[in-house]
């Protein structure tokens, strides 16, 4: 989450549900959150009960917008011009938080003078390179700053990724930093900030989003009146902003939002990143991702000096803050990894770790798999041939394996595309001609197995079992202990087998399945003293000499006890919920929190105390683990100059991530796309970018090619209508867990698409009865619902309309239906390599699809739409 | 034993059907039908036989007030009905097996081994609620989880509501909790908001209440429901009546034609 990650360190939720409750203003942007978390909707309630105004921003009028005090229907794809106008708003009529802003974020700091805008390269920030199409990003650094690390450009890698760069920072050392703590130095980060949105302003609004323009001035003001000392507003995003092609400025677009308005670290406040399901957030915590290791250390790249230690260490670490100890949380983790193998003269196992070569991320090797590439796949608590974008170019690519494995509760899509798949029923592939051998092993339910979730609020909540597994159904953890166990067991004496033979996989089994003990591996991840095998309590007790062994520094705390597992608790003492599972880090449940107070530690207003310093006892303390050094007082002086780690950023610098220990309104380095948002077109859309010639983000890469193709730039008049997929609360996902479960299917039994009444009339649609929806890349058939839900939107003097489809069906259990994602194309927003999913362009037409034309004669062909 | 109760608040309903769902999974309830009904989100229709907690998806003209349906374009409104357990249960009277019964709650209770599937309670209820199954022709309802109650249990529907739209608890209490809810809606604006618990019909009030906003009939609540059995008076009256002038003018026949004798 490197939205979230470079504007305040970390990649996480800033806040908790719970503390919703406490705010006074609520918005909900790119998500419907009363649908995908009704659970967790309830604190929204309760401050909606409380007096709390609630903002619903989205294309469709949901069952969040039901539950709203303002509903503002946007066209899909223009959330920067809305945030961007919220933010010129929060300028413009004094709004911001002054007290707050110049002490706590770098709205003071100097700018390059070489640095230039987008709204002075119409469209572009300094630094692009157009024969590479990606940035040098060299320019965006601040005045004065000094580049650390090796060869490559700063907060880029040849290699791509992206998650490894989520808390940025480390590109620069802040010691020759300049800042102008008046704000009127023309090139500070204030004043820069200003005049790049000084053009979003309510007419654009209403222009390009669709929303007229008192409709929005009245949200505005709901919204920034409800933020101050005495108030705090708080925002909740879900996949609505980050599956764009510039979804990472979304997020980046809310935080400067947030930073202005004061409302970062305090109760009532913050950005929500609600995670699409269990343990979402786990799994970049402790990722399934290629980029970065547990803890959000970077994977190494092979490049220039990848072979040592410590060079990688230099270029990821900082002098100041949090990040000095990177050393520690790395040599930690090999020692994790490789216990006693992992020495100082091997540089802790640092060369046993793979490196990136390329683009590793879903999409980068499903092409290759396309390609030919690829001979085998494991999968696992996914299904791709469903729930992946550009469905048909997914299923076709395992066609090309050799083997797959597939993992799962029951027979998903993935694991039957060989004999089930529409290209099957088209004649595109047949089971006679493909070569791929699928194993497909059953897998244990929730309730099955024990183990961790780590939910939208960075809270690890531990499960006991509930009953066995029926038959041969066995827990990840069994299987991928057991795979490892038998890998291990053949490792030969080759170089290439070190790592293998060095890696440290002694996990106690029970049962009379030999299933692995959960609770042994958490306590790994919480990490233990070498030398007489304590679980360690704090992050501090890590160490960079190979004495502590930690799976993952930043859950370092949660089982600090041989006896003691925290995720497991389950005493709530308050309302945030303290008591209740382990939050990380240090079970902080609002981070940043030493924001909550003022710099000269006091609380900024009695109603919204959370964390304050305490003259008697010197010390902090309040109502959240105190999300900063303990004992440093609120006037111990900074020393950026010349200081080491947390100490060097004093008593008031409440962002210890990041080598300032502000928050960044502006990112100088760790994004591929700029330092500020601005407002690009999705990569197909309807009309023209009216703010800059370019018109869709330069830096995202469409992965064009003639399986992905996509609809003209924009206005393509095949494609008239803007397309937005979406889950409802009745199905889950690509459907695995729910399809087959007729409970949850008579609730939502087939796939459907909403329309306008408007546009059911231009297109001759029937309630209740088929339509054809085709994009560039493929056709489906879905049930019409007609409603008044979803309204036509004047967009620059001309009609849009959109068109509203849930993505869950596919064509295995026990409801079946066309697979929404076939319509989607692969694409990469630059660094996360996420897809677009929210803003497409389609077109709908009455009737059923032929179920057997091949796809040419239904989809307007590629090189037409290359024209 | 205290007499319990619903108290659904359509004001705090997200329309997320957990209800339902936990309904039927405690009762082991099987689906009814794997259709899209184009009927907004609502694809189980109402309550029967094998849906005892049921969503309404209301789509309707904007209502005033704050919060719950702003839309100037639309709203739309989610409530979940099921059985009213009434005060005088029209099923329960016209029940000729004593299958249903009262139980020490106050509910409603069907027992589904002394059914015999006749049918006269479905007729019977006001509400529509009871319907007798395709399978075996018994006839089935909200049992308001009588085995939890037993068991010092919430109903599953009232445990798994997650902004707690549906309520259990006593029946005076929530009538109460119901007025000081009510007041709190018409001083936030939303003046159309009312309690449906029909206390001066013949079903005597209800045990499951609901507070909703504007006419009842939207959320498919008649406003005036009746208990059939009210019509037993006014018939065993006329019949009465009948019999006697039958009686008397039969009586009237022979006794002219005695004194007319010859």
């Amino acid at each position: 989450m490197p939205g979230l990650g470079t504007s305040f360190g970390r990649g996480g939720a800033t806040t908790a549900q719970p503390d919703l409750a406490n705010a006074d203003a609520i918005l909900i942007m790119g998500s419907s959150m009363a649908e995908n978390h009704p659970v967790g909707f309830q604190w929204v309630m309760e401050a909606r009960e409380k007096g709390a105004k609630l903002i619903h921003v989205d294309p469709r009028f949901t069952r969040t917008s039901a539950m709203a005090d303002i509903w503002l229907p946007l066209r899909a794809g223009t959330d920067i011009i809305f945030l961007g106008a919220l933010i010129r708003y929060v300028f413009e009529n004094n709004r911001v938080f002054h007290d707050y802003v110049v002490p706590y974020t770098n709205a003071s700091t100097i700018l390059r003078e070489d640095f230039r805008d987008t709204e002075d390269l119409d469209g572009f920030f300094s630094g692009w390179d157009a024969e590479k199409q990606k940035y040098d990003p060299e320019t965006w650094l601040y005045q004065g700053a000094q580049k650390t690390g090796s060869s490559s450009s700063p907060g880029h890698s040849e290699a791509g990724g992206g998650h490894g760069k989520d808390r940025g920072g480390e590109a620069q050392d802040p010691a020759g930093f300049r800042s102008d703590a008046t704000l009127q130095h023309p090139r500070c980060v204030f004043q820069v900030l200003k005049r790049h949105f000084s053009r979003y302003t309510p007419e654009l609004v209403e222009q390009q989003c669709g929303i007229p323009r008192e409709a929005f001035l009245k949200a505005a003001e709901a919204f920034t009146a409800a933020s101050g000392p005495e108030k705090t507003a708080a925002i909740c995003y879900a996949v609505g902003w980050t599956q764009h092609s510039k979804g990472v400025q979304i997020i980046r677009a809310a935080a400067i939002l947030q930073l202005l308005l004061g409302n970062i670290g305090r109760p009532g406040g913050g950005i929500l990143a609600l995670r699409g399901h269990a343990s979402i957030q786990g799994s970049t915590d402790i990722p399934t991702l290629y980029d970065i290791l547990p803890g959000y250390l970077p994977m190494p790249f092979f490049e220039k000096d990848s072979q040592k230690l410590d060079s990688y260490v230099k270029k990821h670490s900082a002098r100041t803050g949090l990040w000095a100890g990177f050393d520690k949380y790395f040599i930690s983790l090999m020692r994790a990894y490789y216990g006693e193998s992992a020495t100082e003269e091997n540089d802790w196992g640092f060369n046993w770790l793979p490196r990136v070569t390329g683009d590793h991320s879903h999409f980068g090797y499903w092409l290759d798999m396309a390609d030919g590439k690829l001979e085998g796949l494991f999968v696992m608590g996914q299904n791709p041939a469903v729930g992946a974008a550009n469905g048909r170019l997914e299923r076709k690519a395992l066609a090309n394996l050799k083997w797959l494995v597939v993992r799962d509760m029951v027979e998903i899509e993935t694991a039957s595309f060989w004999y089930a798949s529409p290209e099957v029923e088209r004649g595109e592939l047949s089971p006679d001609t493909i070569g791929t051998e699928v194993f497909l092993f059953p897998a244990s339910g929730t309730a099955e197995k024990a183990g961790t979730f780590t939910n939208t609020q960075r809270l690890l909540q531990f499960r006991e079992k509930a009953v066995d597994p029926p038959g041969d159904n066995r827990s990840d953890l069994w299987f991928v202990y057991h795979l490892g166990r038998r890998l291990k067991a053949r490792a030969g004496a080759a170089s290439r087998d070190a790592a293998l033979r060095a890696l440290t996989w002694d996990y106690p089994t029970e049962g009379k399945h030999d299933e692995p003990s959960p609770s042994e591996v958490l306590k790994e991840i919480n990490g233990w003293s070498m030398a007489d095998g304590k679980q360690l309590h704090h992050i501090k007790d890590l160490k960079n000499d190979g004495s502590t062994a930690c799976g993952a520094w930043i859950y370092c705390g949660v089982h600090p006890e041989e006896d003691r597992n925290r995720a497991l608790e389950r005493n709530s003492k308050d309302a945030l919920g303290h008591g209740w599972g382990f939050a990380w880090p240090n079970d902080c449940r609002i981070i940043y929190n030493r924001a909550s107070a003022r710099p000269d530690g006091k609380p900024w207003s009695e109603r919204k105390k959370l964390v304050w310093w305490d003259d008697e006892k010197k010390q902090w303390t309040g109502l959240d683990t105190p999300d900063y050094e303990k004992e440093t007082p609120p006037h111990a002086p900074a020393h950026i100059e010349e200081g080491e780690g947390t100490s060097a950023l004093g008593g008031a610098r409440p962002f210890t991530l990041h080598p300032d220990g502000v928050g960044w309104l502006y990112v100088p380095s760790g994004l591929k796309d700029g330092p500020l948002p601005a407002h690009y077109e999705a990569l197909e859309a309807p009309v023209k970018n009216s703010l800059y010639s370019q018109n869709t983000n330069p830096a995202a890469d469409k992965k064009q090619r003639p399986d992905n193709p996509y609809a003209n730039a924009h206005g393509d008049p095949r494609f008239p209508y803007v397309l937005s997929t979406y889950r409802l609360t009745e199905q889950h996902t690509a459907g695995g867990m729910t399809r087959h479960l007729s409970h949850l299917n008579e609730l939502q039994p087939e796939l459907f698409t909403e329309v306008s009444p408007e546009l059911a009339a231009e297109r001759g649609l029937k309630h209740g009865e088929w339509a054809t929806i085709t994009t560039a890349r493929g056709a489906l058939e879905a049930k019409v619902l007609i409603t008044p839900r979803i309204l036509p939107l004047r967009i620059d003097g001309r009609t849009v309309h959109q068109v509203g489809l849930p993505y869950h069906w596919g064509y295995m259990g026990q409801a079946t239906g066309d697979v929404a994602n076939d319509l989607l194309a692969i694409s990469e927003e630059p660094n996360v390599r996420i897809m677009e999913t929210k803003a497409l362009l389609c077109d709908v037409h009455p009737g059923r699809r032929d179920r057997h034309a091949p796809v040419s004669e239904r989809v307007p062909s590629y090189e037409e739409s290359r024209a | 034993m205290s007499v319990t109760a619903f108290l659904t608040d359509a004001t705090l309903c997200i329309g997320c059907k957990a209800c339902e769902v936990a309904c039927k999974e405690w009762n082991g309830i099987d689906e009814d039908g794997l259709q899209f009904s184009g009927f907004s989100y609502d694809n189980t229709g109402s309550v029967g036989a094998s849906t005892w907690r049921h969503v309404k998806f209301v789509e309707q003209a904007p209502l005033p007030g704050l919060g719950g349906n702003s839309g100037e374009q639309v709203s739309w409104t989610f409530s979940s009905d099921v059985c009213k357990h009434c005060g005088e249960a029209g099923c329960l009277e016209a029940c000729p097996t004593g299958s249903i019964v009262r139980t020490e709650f106050g509910g409603v209770f069907i027992q589904p081994d002394v059914c015999n599937g006749c049918g006269y309670c479905v007729t019977a209820c006001p509400f529509g609620v009871v319907e007798r199954n395709s399978k075996d022709g018994r006839a089935f309802k909200c049992t308001f989880c009588y085995d939890r109650q037993k068991a010092g249990l919430e109903p599953a529907c009232a445990k798994v509501c997650p902004t707690e739209s549906i309520k259990f608890g006593e029946l005076e209490q929530l009538r109460q909790k119901a007025d000081e809810r009510i007041a709190e809606l018409h001083d936030r604006g939303m003046t159309d908001a009312n309690l449906y618990d029909p206390l001066d019909t013949s079903v005597a009030g209800v045990h499951a209440l609901f507070i909703i906003r504007g006419d009842a009939r939207t959320y498919n609540l008649p406003p005036a429901p009746e208990v059939p059995t009210i019509y037993l008076k006014k018939a065993w009256t006329s019949s009465a009546l009948a019999a006697g002038l039958l009686f008397g003018g039969t009586l009237l026949a022979f006794l002219s034609a005695g004194k007319n004798g010859r």
